[in-house]
């Protein structure tokens, strides 16, 4: 109970993005030096009903870095990223049977815990680009009307900062009053980006952000993601074994619902500890 | 090399099996123009008989009296070797103009005057019962669509919708008769002896039922369409991408702000068309009003009530009922047969017109949401 209650004044009053507030915070500063791990998974078992997807997971995932889930499909990097903001939770029948997910030494899945403060410090950036069918400025300031911020000038800064952290302003800003979905697919996910930060997250999940993208888009958004990574800590799934590699800090290698290695991603290509990594990255199957 | 000794491919004339083909293609071709022939006798001999009721050729071109007035007795008599055709306000003033003369008249009930009345019962009837319809069935195509987990109980619930929908309109009439009309609770300041009565401090609420009321009507009706409208809702729901919400949920939204904001408002022009659908129904039936809420005369209009809430508690005149009344308990003739057709034709139109408005109102609503 007290740790949610914590939690919470966490969740409302701890500064997240601005250099000047980590050096404020000693919490944060410690994060900042990837002393205190942003999340810990400590022996995870999840179920689709039956069917277990995870089976006893339990790593660290290091604030203010890229970590990167790698694996070939249905190994259950996907299940894991969405555990950490709860959108499982949406889902029939998906259970944990044991462990815990601790985001910042909070277990986010206490009964205590409101799931919509944790969706404002955990954002998310889907498959599939998905901006509403809004205006670009509508996109972006939708998750600060949620929190019931209404002054105009406070949504216009809000606004141009996250288009400008997401890369994206200078491309928009003559038409931020035009329907998202005149947008390029690139332009689009990071229209997804900007949004996410437009609520300052203290972590964003990406769920193959990539996939659907060219590759010149996909260098904007790996580019985007290597400056997110100052001020955010970042989870990325990816199929693209390319993108780990030139993206990640950690990179976390799954199979069949077990996480098979975690560790440096220099060490992790060059140098895998396990047959079965060295395998997959290797390409010889996947 | 001599050609007859090449064998022959191809038979020169067509094989049985396309003659079959064709005859079954001319069967088909004649059910489908079929139909067509039969809206075109329905709508024509509609028009072409009904409209003289409403339009006429000397201005102001429409046949005001007709669209404003109430039903009146038709009088036909002879005097003084010539042959008169008046409503009753009218015949009676003739009369004793000329010093109530003793005449033989035939007189044809409703023949007279107009059918206003039944047009604002009509569209009172169908303006509220939707209301109704449209936001139990919106509300509930969210809870089974959004909210609900799936399980026996929501089985059941669409089993219930299933059924319901296969009701016929006479079973909903008695129901709405036995259930609104005789039963349904109303709020009176003193107990009622002859039903149950249950004492609430400051009055008593006295199961008493609504009596022949706008309100058992609306009731009636929008339990009809409820199937309708629950099915296309869910549909259109459906059709919203399962990307919105996720999205909105990620940003810190509660289910709802992300239903309201996300879904509904995208899923709105779908559910919209159907309930096109719904208005005709709610609009021709008779069945369900005939025990509910309609009357076969009613000289007051349903504003013009001592107290608002009456308005509630009144009959109304109804089109699709007054067709019945004027084309069953009347004799066929030239003198009825002005209000008969020229009934079905306004119908008709107010319909159309209902719809109308309302494909109107979405498209401006999908042009506004595109995705």
């Amino acid at each position: 109970m007290s740790d949610a209650t914590s939690f919470s004044t966490y969740l409302t009053t701890r500064p997240v993005n601005s250099a000047q507030n980590s050096v404020a915070s000693p919490a944060a500063s410690d994060a900042a030096s990837g002393s205190v791990p942003m999340i810990e998974v400590e022996n995870l078992n999840f179920f689709y009903g039956q069917s277990q997807a995870l089976h006893g997971v339990t790593l660290k995932i290091p604030a203010r870095q890229v970590t990167a889930f790698i694996g070939p499909s249905g190994c259950g990097k996907s299940t894991l990223l969405r555990c950490f903001n709860r959108m499982n939770d949406l889902i029939e029948s998906t259970r944990i049977a044991s462990g815990h997910i601790k985001i910042q030494g909070v277990d986010i899945y206490d009964p205590a815990v409101d799931v919509i403060a944790l969706r404002r410090q955990v954002g998310m950036v889907f498959q599939k680009s998905n901006p509403f069918p809004k205006s670009i400025y509508q996109n972006v300031s939708y998750g600060l009307e949620l929190q019931g911020v209404k002054e105009r000038k406070r949504l216009d800064e809000a606004v141009e900062k996250s288009l400008r952290g997401a890369a994206l302003w200078e491309e928009v800003k003559d038409r931020l009053h035009t329907s998202a979905l005149g947008l390029s697919g690139g332009q689009q996910q990071r229209l997804c980006i900007a949004r996410a930060i437009a609520v300052e997250p203290a972590v964003i999940l990406m769920d193959e952000p990539c996939s659907a993208l060219d590759p010149i888009a996909t260098g904007k958004v790996e580019e985007l993601i290597q400056q997110l990574k100052k001020n955010y800590t970042i989870v990325i799934v990816t199929h693209s074994m390319q993108q780990a590699g030139r993206c990640s800090d950690e990179t976390a290698f799954f199979y069949l619902g077990k996480l098979i290695e975690i560790g440096n991603t220099k060490q992790i290509f060059t140098n895998p500890k396990h047959q079965q990594t060295e395998d997959y990255i290797t390409g010889r199957f996947g | 090399m001599d050609s007859a000794q090449l064998p022959q491919l191809f038979s020169s004339s067509p094989s049985s099996a396309i003659r079959k083909e064709k005859w079954v293609f001319s069967i088909f071709r004649t059910a489908t123009y079929s139909i067509l022939a039969a809206a075109t006798l329905v709508f024509g001999i509609i028009f072409v008989k009904g409209s003289g009721s409403v339009f006429q050729a000397e201005a102001p071109f429409i046949n005001i009296p007709f669209l404003t007035q109430a039903p009146e007795t038709l009088h036909v008599f002879t005097l003084e070797d010539k042959r008169y055709e008046m409503g009753d306000r009218q015949f009676r003033a003739f009369l004793e103009s000329r010093g109530n003369p003793a005449v033989k008249d035939d007189n044809y009930v409703y023949s007279a005057g107009g059918i206003f009345p039944c047009i604002v019962g009509t569209v009172f009837l169908v303006v509220g019962s939707m209301a109704i319809a449209l936001f139990v069935g919106i509300s509930s195509a969210v809870f089974l669509n959004e909210y609900s987990r799936g399980g026996r109980a929501v089985e059941l619930l669409r089993l219930a919708i299933l059924n319901l929908a296969g009701v016929p309109s006479i079973v909903f009439g008695l129901f709405g008769y036995g259930l609104f009309v005789l039963f349904a609770p109303v709020l009176q300041s003193t107990s009622n002896p002859a039903c149950l009565s249950i004492p609430l401090g400051f009055a008593y609420l006295n199961f008493s039922g609504w009596g022949v009321s706008l309100l058992a009507g609306w009731f009636t009706l929008a339990f009809m369409v409820l199937p309708v409208v629950i099915t296309a809702s869910e549909e259109s729901l459906k059709a919203v991408p399962k990307g919105f919400r996720d999205g909105s949920l990620a940003l810190g939204a509660t289910q709802w702000e992300a239903i309201r904001t996300n879904v509904l408002p995208y899923a709105l022009p779908g559910i919209l068309t159907s309930s096109i659908l719904g208005i005709a129904r709610v609009a021709g039936e008779t069945a369900p009003i005939m025990f509910t809420a309609a009357y076969v005369v009613r000289d007051r209009l349903p504003w013009e009530v001592d107290r608002i809430l009456d308005v509630l508690f009144q009959g109304v005149m109804a089109l699709p009922y007054h067709i019945y009344v004027v084309s069953s308990k009347i004799p066929q003739n030239e003198y009825t047969e002005r209000v008969q057709f020229g009934t079905a034709f306004v119908f008709l139109s107010v319909v159309l017109l209902i719809a109308l408005s309302s494909v109107l109102l979405r498209n401006r609503m999908r042009s506004r949401y595109r995705w």
